[in-house]
């Protein structure tokens, strides 16, 4: 065993975990509050991350990418939520999961014909490029910085549904939307609120992300199905189940690959099995919750 | 186990019908070349789409190749050197009929027409396709592969429906060893070859002994190539494997296994990803300062590589590859090839694209010199072993394993500076014979099958 890399794994689990959370996170409050599978999630990543690439073009600044991904795909959700997504909230949960689908083949042919296949770059900040030593392991400068946009974004995303009159509405529509719709709060209205937030947790993580990997149109495929593992081990519909698993997720990703690196992505599915059978729920979820 | 789990049984571009290129009328008439394959239908039994295949004024051939996911790019130039050959043998181009002597226009006078589907890179989606334009087309030829995986299936449907398979892009030393067929053909090397021709060039210019990591992907394309490397350079360079990194196809992030190569101790980095998960592997390669650490290598170079991974990181880089387009300065039919496709599609072109214009061409001699679209005489007419020009010099096709013999080309990264255009991205150091180079047809264990 050869600890300095044990270590710079944990480590580098806990990055990707902490995108994995965010991007979860959006996911799981969209489920939790709408009890809509967003199956276009993933291709809200994409959205987000291309949104950014065209600021960038643009203004040649990584703040306005940031900004421009996250409040596109901010609108991309209200406007999918209006349009199309609100009729389907009495519908079976197969419908929802087609009409989600079909919007991502949508979205991620529309892109492909607007930029084609070959993979785009958006550099990071340029005092963010390189390599920084944290004394055990050499470690790219802006994935650090990426560790510390998500923890922000998180603790935004927390801060809205704990402590705000609008959080708390979501909160019980997650528990009881009939109950909240009863007691004259318009349900719908904070639906199209969820959903917007929801997809754009998505979008900023898509475009946070951008420097670190090269946009392609399938950039959201791998994503969404991680996503959907880390939303079921953490317990669908809650927050913080979200975070514990894409940490979780991140780590078993990092730690298997030093053990038999064929194994990392495949063990993620074992684990959710696991916890499937142990805790169907997932670990921080309630049990009964829909 | 990354791939959506929808994917599977809803294929995303279903349709995608009949592409078919305009021809010059009028000529479809002329000659006896009609008559002489009804009478010739008339021999043989009917054998696959034969003869329902080839009866009418058209015959139609089945292209599946990944249009999304991982090998999307370079499925879509691949797709353009077969849309280029069916417009050249269509109107009787000059190319074509230097490559197949015996063509004018058209195959035993026929037009071609084609079909596209979305293999997505994946072997039960390529053949759900392929099958459609068997039954429903009556394809008479089937081909199309960015993944050797796609290859092996196809060659395997190929056999049983008997109907001609010419694999597209496929490096796996089982296409044409362990999983070859009697109704398969391939024309880019054999991974086992790239090693043979890149490792000497490799230790020449590395030296003996040297550390090396592995970045393999987790299919046959990736075992076989990586298996071929590390044969030859431990036993001919007393190099020693200190970590093989096995991913599976369209990984989302290479960190993890980028930090065990840093651990490794290595010197060297054997990247044997292909497509877009090459490109990103060596930039994120870059990002963990690995690239400034180790030398980088690539046993079988993706097309498009150079212009994706962007800022010089291939620069010095040495990789295997089936064609480079300034190879134009040595070859003429290579130099008519890449300004005919430059002229229609604005780039030049891949690897990919030349593989998939020479197999129909090479398909086109064959069709010719056995005078008939009768499967097993097509087949005989490809192991006859007649030599052939291509855009890499002479080759043949060997009759044991349905493997074309051909050069092994070596390219080389260039610096940014010293890149005459703004697609000059390699220099070529050799061009090695396949003669003498590549295995002997049995080392994969290939046993081709029945002809009907």
């Amino acid at each position: 065993m050869n600890w300095a890399n044990l270590l710079a794994q944990m480590f580098n689990g806990l990055v990707l975990g902490a995108l994995l959370a965010l991007i979860s996170a959006g996911l799981t409050i969209i489920y939790g509050t709408l009890g809509v599978l967003n199956l276009a999630h993933g291709a809200m990543f994409m959205l987000g991350g291309y949104a950014g690439y065209v600021a960038y073009a643009y203004t040649q600044s990584f703040l306005v990418a940031l900004i421009a991904g996250a409040v596109f795909v901010l609108l991309v959700g209200l406007a999918m939520e209006r349009s199309i997504i609100r009729f389907f909230y009495q519908r079976p949960a197969e419908d929802q999961i087609l009409v989600t689908f079909g919007l991502a083949i949508c979205f991620v042919e529309i892109v492909r014909y607007a930029f084609g296949s070959l993979s785009k770059t958006v550099p990071p900040p340029p005092w963010a490029m390189g390599i920084t030593s944290l004394g055990f392991l050499f470690y790219p400068t802006y994935r650090l910085l990426v560790v510390g946009i998500v923890i922000a974004a998180l603790l935004a995303l927390y801060l809205l549904l704990y402590r705000t009159r609008i959080g708390m509405i979501v909160r019980a529509g997650i528990e009881d939307s009939g109950m909240v719709d009863a007691l004259g709060i318009n349900v719908y209205r904070v639906f199209m609120l969820v959903f917007g937030i929801g997809a754009m947790a998505a979008g900023f993580a898509g475009i946070v992300n951008a420097p670190v990997v090269s946009l392609t149109p399938d950039v959201g495929e791998s994503i969404l199905v991680q996503s959907f593992v880390v939303v079921v081990i953490g317990g669908v519909g809650s927050f913080p189940g979200a975070v514990l698993g894409g940490l979780i997720a991140g780590e078993i990703i990092s730690i298997t690959s030093m053990l038999n690196p064929a194994y990392a992505y495949v063990m993620l599915f074992a684990v959710m099995t696991l916890v499937l059978v142990v805790r169907p729920q997932g670990l921080l979820g309630i049990q009964g919750r829909e | 186990m990354v791939h959506h789990p929808f994917r599977q049984r809803l294929s995303r571009r279903q349709l995608l019908g009949a592409a078919t290129l305009t021809a010059a009328g009028g000529w479809l008439c002329e000659g006896a070349h009609p008559l002489t394959s009804i009478a010739r239908a008339a021999d043989h039994p009917a054998l696959g789409t034969y003869p329902a295949g080839s009866t009418g004024s058209s015959v139609f051939i089945g292209i599946t190749v990944p249009r999304t996911g991982t090998y999307a790019v370079q499925g879509e130039d691949e797709l353009k050197g077969y849309q280029l050959a069916v417009e050249h043998i269509n109107t009787g181009h000059d190319l074509i009929k230097k490559i197949s002597p015996k063509t004018s226009k058209g195959i035993l006078g026929k037009e071609l027409k084609f079909g596209v589907a979305d293999s997505e890179a994946k072997p039960n989606t390529a053949v759900q396709e392929q099958s459609r334009f068997i039954s429903e087309n009556k394809a008479v030829l089937i081909t199309g592969s960015t993944s050797s995986a796609v290859a092996v299936a196809l060659n395997k449907l190929a056999q049983r429906e008997k109907v001609l398979y010419v694999a597209g892009i496929s490096g796996s030393n089982d296409t044409t060893g362990k999983d070859c067929v009697r109704y398969g053909f391939r024309q880019c090397f054999y991974g086992q070859t790239a090693a043979a021709a890149i490792g000497p060039v490799i230790v020449k210019s590395l030296g003996k002994n040297k550390k090396a990591a592995y970045l393999t992907p987790d299919y046959t394309y990736g075992h076989t190539v990586q298996h071929s490397m590390e044969d030859y350079l431990n036993k001919n360079a007393g190099w020693t494997t200190v970590t093989n990194q096995v991913a599976p196809l369209g990984a989302p992030d290479y960190s993890s296994y980028l930090l065990n190569v840093a651990n490794s101790g290595a010197e060297v980095l054997l990247n044997v990803n292909w497509g877009h998960d090459a490109v990103l592997s060596i930039q994120q390669a870059k990002q963990f300062g690995i690239l400034d650490k180790m030398q980088l290598v690539v046993p079988y170079q993706t097309p498009f590589l150079a212009r994706e991974v962007g800022s010089g990181l291939l620069a010095g880089v040495y990789a295997a590859t089936d064609f480079w387009w300034t190879l134009e300065d040595k070859y003429p039919l290579a130099k008519t090839f890449v300004e005919a496709f430059d002229k229609k599609y604005g780039y030049k072109p891949e690897w990919g694209a030349n593989n998939a214009y020479m197999e129909f061409a090479l398909w086109a001699d064959a069709v010719e010199n056995a005078g008939s679209f009768y499967p097993p005489d097509v087949i005989k007419s490809y192991e006859a072993g007649r030599k052939l020009q291509s855009t890499v010099g002479e080759v043949y096709f060997r009759p044991e394993d349905h493997q074309l013999v051909r050069p092994v080309i070596i390219v080389r990264g260039k610096k940014p500076g010293d890149m005459k255009n703004k697609e000059d991205f390699y220099d070529v150091v050799e061009i090695i014979p396949g003669e003498g180079l590549m295995q002997k047809p049995d080392a994969f264990g290939c046993s081709l099958g029945s002809y009907t």
